[in-house]
Order: structure tokens, then C-alpha cells, then sequence
């Protein structure tokens, strides 16, 4: 028996029964997660892995600067346009490129509606499966249905009794079909499922509903970006041009027809997230007032880089303001510099890689980043290298790197940026806090502060609906604002002053941030003659999702599950609860960079 | 008998008898049947139950799921719950571990040689396969046995087809295609980073209809997507033609929507229907917002030069006669046999229900 005390104050005891969950789905790529649990079915020791590699950096390794957001973007089709975002604002701060208003304006836009779309598919798709029984839902009454529809969002339109049976008769024939599809095999009958028949009838609809609008706050990125997902992006602004009133207008990637269109758009996102997102998560809540457990790193440590700055590259203007609070502080938040040596940094003395000069417990600086893959398991692993019962945590155990701020794990996401906006005293994140919370407490009949809910699963998951619907409010605000810069008369999308690599210098590296769907991302770029000589990716699941460092200090997704008790740990509903809050994106969080990777790869492919 | 049919589908979904019938007729028309066959292909879809599609991920991004959400014509929630039978797709099943991975072994075991397997991303073969691991074992394993009893193959988007961005080199995990690996199947090609929506599930509604696989070019995509070119059919052709080109981004050419060939633009080389399907329901396309296409439907797109480098190769064939001479003769004979087969395949099971 070991118990080991990490630097957060967990004790980790790997005494009890493990229970492996692989794969863990409803989650972006590949992910497994291994737990011991006690007598009383309590978590006591959490081992999570990410299990898929791509080597995207060593493949960007040579290539055009100009190019890269093609590549970066596809890291990720689900958060789809950050990777994107952060790469051109890297290559743009290497080489001293500032954007036009216009598309500063019209890539903030894009960054909201992705952040928006992102926010509602992981609810509804997702996530909502942990909360919501679909097959409970074939008990309500559609009348009680409708009224709790009616208290809980008196403006949304589809509230009616008879459109509730609707949707109910739809799912009855779908279950008495006895084909199941994606909800086959679920936990129907586990007692962690908590809603009332009426408010599982109520979820399941907006789960339709929710894919069915999903579908059109996209057509954003459509209108600026040519298609979803995978928008283009541009260095030096964006591609599509503006054309109102001139010679050619109809024919232009951005006439008035094309942004009355877009406005359309952003506002039937802030009715829905209004309407229908905050109300469910918020009600649904209310069915689980007991269960405020997965709070992990979020009430110790968060960091974001902060973004969405209101005047264009003024960042003491950030909507979302960044930093870094330690020990749970939230008087004091820290300056956060991604260009410091000292500040971020990628440790692997877990990971499945190894840094060349025999030395793995140090720390690097993304723009020093070395990693060569090494697919090793430790001594008390059971299995075989390709077939894995169980993995031993003491030794390598995932293809995650593990990055630090300081030498300390830290949470990042909507909640972090939330606490560290909540610290900050953003006037409109404190009164979405206080207000959702006064409706929380007074369906569940509680009285808990925003210390007390926010670090827990729970929180995470509203943090989350607040920030969508804040976005909302943000894109409205900034498509006002691009609207006011053509009428005042700049119609200007691109700076193409250092377009040819031939006004750039030898040497440039550069640093591209951004407010990610899952958390603070950064790209760190190096270029030398006019090619990219280095490139690395800090993203948020490599934050949360990251194995044990070298003082033993775990990452969020460990954290989370512990002390969690499990119904039936053969079930497991509350750990994928309690991950899926994070929403993990593995294609994200797994990435190798390095000359002698290289070496490895002299495959030839048949 | 619990089983819910294609009919009962339809009809709740409103369609009525009368509608069900013509589209009978339609089908036994486009198969090459006489009217006779109309109530022997009723049967068969009033007594079929919707059709196990498995779809697994590999190395991904997840864009193809991502795209086939965004369904406008079929809707993606009508797809999912009343045409497949959606019964294993880890980015949006309930269950998880053991109990996801015994949803397969039912399914291969109850529809041994009926169901569809539908594959986003592709197995990495190096670092022992573990690069993409599933239930601790290598992806390319669980690829393999779920290959082994399916009726067909589909290959979403250019990871599953081609490779796509890991494939790009050096390749360090070795990602490789799907029909690299699993060689004794049928296999759709659907490619695209990702596929129009539509796309996706016009491809899997066709199927499930026609109860065929789509007439396919000799690279074993599907025709009606796939046969032209984007520049073909590209709404700002004309300015092509008229030798009106954008020099440089937000230039006054820009403006006007003048034709992208020379800032880069991939269109000319690139067989896809973006130009014509167009994204998100029809609402626009990367060259109607403004930027190049920059080939993603292509093989090894990745590592035929930059996006902003303009083609230097489209002159020596011509714009019209190219790539049609490349692929056309021999697209069309394997095309033509497939539909054949296929249509041959039908007409028994219609025979064989109607006894």
C-alpha cells in the first residue's frame, strides 16, 4: 500500500479495487482513465492517459509561416478555428503584423461563435447524458413538462404540452425499436441519474433542439471563412473582403446582404443561450444541489492568458482578463507572461517522450521545447506493450505532456476564466454569477456562495453555459463595432505590407494566445529564413488532462475525481460526469516537437 | 418483433402510403426494375430494420463528426434516430470502456455481414500501432475486427482516405488509409477535410435507399460528388476566363470577387463539390469568402506547396481536357461495374422477399 501527498494537498492511496474506463467516450480523440476506489467506493487514486499522437509540430517543421494555420487547425475539428487563430496571431507577432480593425473585429466574431457552438454541442451532445436519462424521459407528462418548461424559461417559444408528447411519442418508438443506437448500453437504471421524468423530457428536447440550431451559428464562420468546419484564416487579417456599396458589391465575400445575414445569426445565438442553455444548466443543477464534488485544481490553482480584448491589441482592455491564482487567493492574481523562460513550461518525466540529453525532470520553455517519443510502460504495468490491463503510474503513462506555471498544475477553461474574472470584478461575469446562482438556490433551496459552487463539477459546467451566453453578448457588441468602422469609412481587411517573405528578418519567434473553447491555448513559433524552424502548442487538455510531474504534483482531470463516491464503480457515470466537464479534447492536448523525432520517422509507407 | 422498418420510418415521419409507393417506384426505376418490382422492394423496406452503422475514429480531429452534424437535408438528428441505426460512434454514445466495446461484439455477432462500418481517421502502424490506442489495445486491431464481418466501408473525409495532415511528412506515426489496411472490402472514399455535410449523409441515405453502393470513380469515390472539378463549376469562373484575377488579398480585385487562380488558388485541381453543394447548407464557400481552395479533397494535399503558390501546372493540359482524360475511361468502367453488381444484388434480395 502507497499513499503519496501531492503539492495540492491530495493523498493518493492505489490500495483499492482499480476500475479502468478505455475508451472514454463523448470526448474529442482518445482517452483512458484508470482509478482505485476504496471499501466505501470512493476514489482514492486517479491515473489518466491520453492515448493518441499525431507529431503535427514535427510535420510543420520546414514549411511555410504562412501556411501553418492549415495545419494547426486541423489539430482540432471540433474546437475548429482556434488552433487557426493562434497560429496566425504567432506568425503575426513574430514578424510585427497588425491586423485591420475590420478583421480583428470579424476574427473576434468567429472566435465567439466557435467558443458559442463549442459551449452548446459539448452541453447537449456531449455532456448531457451524464445528468439527463433519456429513458426516464418516456415517464413524464408532457402537460408538467410544459409548465416546468414555462418556470424555468418563460420566454422560450416551444414550451407547449403538445409539442413535448411530440417529442416524446418520437423517442418512445425510437426506444420500442429496440435499437437503441447511441444510447445503447448507457446507465439507465443507475441511481446517479437524479431528474425528475418531466425535466429529462425537457433535456432530451433541447438535445434536438440544440442539434438542429447548432447547424446555423456556424453559417458565421461560413459567411467569413468559406466553410464549417475548417474555416480559412489569413496572416496579415482575414480573406474575405468588403464590398457594400461599390462596383461589384453582389459578387464580394462581404456585402450588406452577407452581413445582415451574419447579424441574424448572432442574434438567434444569444436568444438560445438565453432561452435555453443557461436556464437548462441551471435547472438541471438544481436536481443535483447534493453532488457538488469534481472540483479538483479549480478552487487551488487556475490560469488563463486572458482574451477578447475590446481596442485592438490593448490588453488591459481583456473581456476576459487573465492570470494566474494560486492556493485557492482569489484577492491576488498573478501577471501571467508566456514569453518568460521561467513562467510556462512542459515537463515528461511521465510522458511518453524523452528530452535528448538524458536529463527528463526538467523543465522546458515552449520555444526550447526538445521531445523524442519513447513508448516505454513501468515495471508494475499488467498486460503487454499492445494489450493493457492496467498501467503503473509511477512510470510513463501518456502520450500528455505535463505543462506547469511556476512548477504548479494548474486548472485552465471556462471556470478558470471565470474565477480569475469573478477575482478581476468584470461587472458582467459577477452579476451572470450572482444571478444564475440566485436561481440556483432558490430551485434547490440552498444558500451557496460562488466560492463554495464554482470549484466543483457542477460549477464547471455553469461557468461554461455563463461564458457561451457572454460571448453572445460580446459578438453582438463586436459586430456593432464592424459595422461602425465601414460606415466610418475603413473597409480595409488585410495588411499585406510584409506579405513577402523577403521583408521579413532571419530570425523571428513569436507568441499567439488565445480564450480556446477548453482553456487558455498558446503557440509558440520560431522562423528562421523565411521557413518555420520550431513550433509548439500548449493547449488546454495538456493542461488538464497532463500526468504527474516530477514533485508529484497531478493535473486537473486527476484531481477532479478524487474523493468522488461511485454508485456502482462498474458503472462509470461519475467519473465520465465529472471529465466530461472539462470536455477533453485529446487531438489537442497530444503533439511531439523535435530534430531528432525525426529520426523516427524515416518509415517508409508502403 | 420490436424492430422498427424503414415504412414505419417514413410514415412517421409523415410521408404517406401513397408517397411510399412512388418512392418504390423510383427506386425499382433507378435500379433498372421494371414497375413489377414495386411491391417486392415495399416488402422488403416495410419488413427492414434500419441498418447497424458502426463508426470508429482513429488518428483525428474529429471534423468529419463535426460536418455531419451539421446536416441541413437530411437533418442529422433525423439520420441518427430513424434512418441508421447509429450503435457505436464513441464522440456521441452514452456508454463508455467495457460496455462500449461489448456494443461491438453484439452487433458484429447479431448482423454478421449487414452492417456498415464507417471509419474517421486512420491507424497509425508506427511505435507498435500504440499511437492510437483503444481499450488498451492499438486502434489498427479494433479496425480489423470490425472490418472483418461488415457489408461495406465507408472512409470519411482525407484522414480516412488519404492520410490527410498526419500522413503529411514526414509522417511520423506512419497514419495510413484505411484501404491500406483492410484490402478485402468494399470501401467508400468520401474525402475532404472535412466532407460537406450533405455530402456525408447523402452518401449514407443513398445506400440505405438504393440499397447499393453510389456509382464510384476509379479512386473509389462517389460520382455525384466527386466528378468535377470546384473550378468547373466555380460561380466566379467567368473572371477567370476573362483573365480578371485578384493579385493580392483585400486588393480592388478582391473586391469585386475577381477569380483567386493567382493567389493560389487550388480550384482548377481539385474534384469536390464545394462549388456546386456548396457549405452549411448552401450557404457559401471558401472562394465565394474570399480565400483559394486549397485542395483538402486531394491526395497528399499537404505536400503540394503552399496555399499561396499558384498552380503551374493546369496550362499544359488546358483548363477543359485535363484530369477527365486522366481518370474519366477507367472511372467510368469500374463505376459501371459496381452499379451493375450492385443493382444485380438488389434485384435477388427483392426476388428473394417477394417469395
Amino acid at each position: 500500500m502507497t499513499v503519496l501527498q501531492t503539492p495540492t494537498g491530495f493523498s493518493l492511496d492505489n490500495s483499492g479495487r482499480r476500475i479502468v474506463v478505455d475508451p472514454v467516450t463523448r470526448i474529442e480523440g482518445h482517452m483512458r482513465v484508470e482509478v482505485n476506489v476504496d471499501q466505501e467506493n470512493i476514489i482514492r487514486n486517479a491515473v489518466s492517459t491520453g492515448t493518441m499522437w499525431r507529431g503535427l509540430e514535427v510535420i510543420l517543421k520546414g514549411r511555410d509561416p504562412r501556411d501553418a494555420w492549415a495545419f494547426v487547425e486541423r489539430i482540432c475539428g471540433v474546437c475548429t478555428g482556434c488552433h487557426a487563430l493562434a497560429s496566425v496571431r504567432a506568425v503575426e507577432d513574430a514578424l510585427g503584423i497588425k491586423v485591420p480593425k475590420n478583421a480583428y473585429l470579424i476574427r473576434e466574431i468567429m472566435a465567439k461563435v466557435l467558443q458559442w457552438h463549442d459551449h452548446v454541442v459539448h452541453f447537449y451532445h456531449l455532456h448531457a447524458l451524464d445528468w439527463v436519462n433519456p429513458v426516464n424521459a418516456l415517464k413524464a407528462d408532457p402537460r408538467a413538462t410544459s409548465e416546468l418548461q414555462q418556470m424555468v424559461s418563460p420566454s422560450h417559444p416551444m414550451a407547449s404540452a403538445g409539442y413535448f408528447r411530440d417529442v416524446q411519442n418520437r423517442l418512445k418508438k425510437f426506444v420500442e425499436s429496440g435499437q437503441l443506437g447511441i444510447f445503447k448500453n448507457g446507465y439507465w437504471d443507475n441511481p446517479a441519474y437524479k431528474l425528475s421524468p418531466e425535466a429529462d423530457l425537457m433535456a432530451v428536447t433541447h438535445y434536438l433542439e440544440a442539434l438542429d440550431f447548432q447547424k446555423e451559428i456556424v453559417k458565421v464562420h461560413t459567411i467569413f471563412g468559406g466553410k464549417n468546419p475548417h474555416p480559412n484564416y489569413l496572416v496579415g487579417g482575414v480573406p474575405c473582403a468588403i464590398n457594400i456599396d461599390g462596383n461589384g458589391a453582389a459578387g464580394a465575400p462581404l456585402n450588406w446582404e452577407r452581413l445582415m445575414f451574419v447579424r441574424q445569426r448572432l442574434q438567434e445565438a444569444y436568444e438560445f443561450s438565453a432561452n435555453v442553455y443557461v436556464p437548462d444548466v441551471i435547472a438541471i443543477a438544481s436536481f443535483y444541489k447534493t453532488w457538488l464534488y469534481g472540483g479538483g485544481l479549480s478552487g487551488i490553482n487556475v490560469l488563463d492568458y486572458g482574451d477578447y480584448a475590446a481596442v485592438p491589441y490593448d490588453h488591459s482592455t481583456n473581456r476576459l482578463p487573465g492570470g494566474v491564482i494560486l492556493n485557492g487567493n482569489w484577492d491576488e492574481v498573478h501577471p501571467i507572461d508566456p514569453r518568460d523562460p521561467e513562467q510556462v513550461q512542459e515537463f515528461v518525466t511521465h510522458s511518453w517522450y524523452n528530452y535528448g540529453d538524458g536529463n527528463n525532470d526538467k523543465g522546458l520553455h515552449p520555444w526550447d521545447g526538445i521531445t523524442e517519443p519513447n513508448y516505454v510502460l513501468g515495471a508494475n504495468f499488467k498486460g503487454t506493450k499492445t494489450n493493457i490491463q492496467e498501467l503503473d503510474e509511477a512510470a510513463k503513462y501518456s502520450w500528455i505532456k505535463s505543462p506547469r506555471w511556476r512548477g504548479n498544475a494548474c486548472e485552465v477553461g471556462p471556470l478558470a476564466r471565470y474565477i480569475l474574472a469573478y477575482a478581476h470584478g468584470v461587472d458582467y461575469v459577477k452579476g451572470q454569477v450572482e444571478d444564475s446562482l440566485g436561481r440556483f438556490n432558490s430551485l434547490a433551496g440552498t444558500a451557496l456562495t460562488a466560492k463554495q459552487a464554482l470549484p466543483s463539477t457542477i460549477g464547471r459546467t455553469l461557468a461554461r453555459a455563463l461564458e457561451a451566453h457572454y460571448c453572445a453578448k460580446m459578438m453582438l457588441d463586436d459586430f456593432d463595432a464592424l459595422i461602425a468602422n465601414i460606415k466610418a469609412g475603413d473597409t480595409a481587411t488585410a495588411n499585406i505590407e510584409k506579405w513577402d517573405p523577403k521583408t521579413w528578418p532571419n530570425e523571428a519567434r513569436g507568441v499567439g494566445n488565445v480564450a480556446a473553447p477548453r482553456g487558455g491555448l498558446g503557440h509558440w513559433i520560431r522562423i528562421k529564413d523565411g521557413k518555420i524552424e520550431n513550433y509548439q502548442c500548449v493547449v488546454p487538455t495538456t493542461w488538464n488532462g497532463s500526468p504527474r510531474d516530477p514533485k508529484g504534483g497531478i493535473g486537473a482531470f486527476e484531481a477532479s475525481l478524487m474523493n468522488t463516491p461511485m454508485e456502482r464503480p462498474e458503472e462509470p457515470v461519475e467519473i465520465l460526469r465529472t471529465l466530461h466537464s472539462f470536455d477533453p479534447c485529446l487531438a489537442c492536448s497530444t503533439h511531439v516537437i523535435s530534430d531528432k523525432g525525426e529520426e523516427l520517422t524515416r518509415v517508409a509507407v508502403r | 418483433m420490436m424492430t422498427e422498418t424503414f415504412y414505419e420510418v417514413m410514415r412517421r415521419q409523415g410521408i404517406t402510403r401513397r408517397s411510399f409507393l412512388k418512392f418504390c417506384l423510383l427506386t425499382a426505376t433507378a435500379l433498372g426494375l421494371g414497375p413489377q418490382f414495386v411491391p417486392q422492394i415495399a416488402n422488403a423496406m416495410e419488413t427492414k430494420p434500419r441498418t447497424p452503422v458502426l463508426w470508429l475514429h482513429g488518428l483525428e480531429c474529429t471534423c468529419c463528426s463535426e460536418s455531419f452534424i451539421r446536416s441541413a437535408h437530411p437533418l442529422a438528428k433525423d439520420v441518427v434516430l430513424s434512418m441508421i441505426s447509429l450503435d457505436y460512434d464513441d464522440t456521441l454514445m452514452a456508454s463508455a470502456g467495457h460496455q462500449a466495446e461489448a456494443i461491438l461484439d453484439e452487433i458484429i455477432e447479431k448482423y454478421k455481414g449487414n452492417y456498415i462500418l464507417a471509419v474517421e481517421g486512420n491507424p497509425p502502424l508506427n511505435q507498435d500501432g500504440m499511437s492510437c490506442i483503444i481499450g488498451g489495445k492499438p486502434f489498427v486491431d479494433q479496425l480489423r475486427r470490425v472490418a472483418k464481418d461488415c457489408k461495406a466501408i465507408i472512409s470519411w473525409g482525407s484522414c480516412a482516405s488519404f492520410g490527410c495532415v498526419q500522413a503529411a511528412r514526414p509522417n511520423p506515426t506512419r497514419a495510413t488509409p484505411v484501404h491500406e489496411v483492410i484490402t478485402d472490402k468494399p470501401i467508400i472514399r468520401v474525402p475532404g477535410c472535412p466532407p460537406i455535410a450533405e455530402v456525408m449523409t447523402g452518401v449514407i441515405t443513398y445506400m440505405l435507399t438504393f440499397d447499393r453502393i453510389p456509382p464510384l470513380d476509379r479512386m473509389n469515390r462517389p460520382l455525384m460528388f466527386y466528378s468535377q472539378r470546384i473550378h468547373d463549376k466555380c460561380y466566379r469562373r467567368p473572371h477567370f476566363d476573362g483573365g480578371q484575377f485578384v493579385e493580392a488579398f483585400d486588393d480592388e480585385s478582391a473586391r469585386k470577387g475577381y477569380c483567386l487562380y493567382k493567389v493560389g488558388c487550388k480550384g482548377p485541381t481539385t474534384y469536390n463539390a464545394c462549388s456546386t453543394v456548396r457549405w452549411n447548407e448552401g450557404t457559401s464557400f471558401p472562394i465565394q469568402a474570399g480565400h483559394g481552395c486549397i485542395g483538402c479533397s486531394e491526395d497528399g494535399f499537404w505536400d503540394k506547396g503552399s496555399w499561396y503558390a499558384r498552380l503551374s501546372n493546369i496550362h499544359q493540359f488546358g483548363i477543359e481536357a485535363n484530369a477527365d482524360k486522366i481518370g474519366g475511361a477507367a472511372a467510368a468502367a469500374v463505376g459501371g461495374a459496381v452499379a451493375v453488381h450492385a443493382a444485380i444484388s438488389a434485384l435477388k434480395r427483392a426476388q428473394h422477399k417477394g417469395e
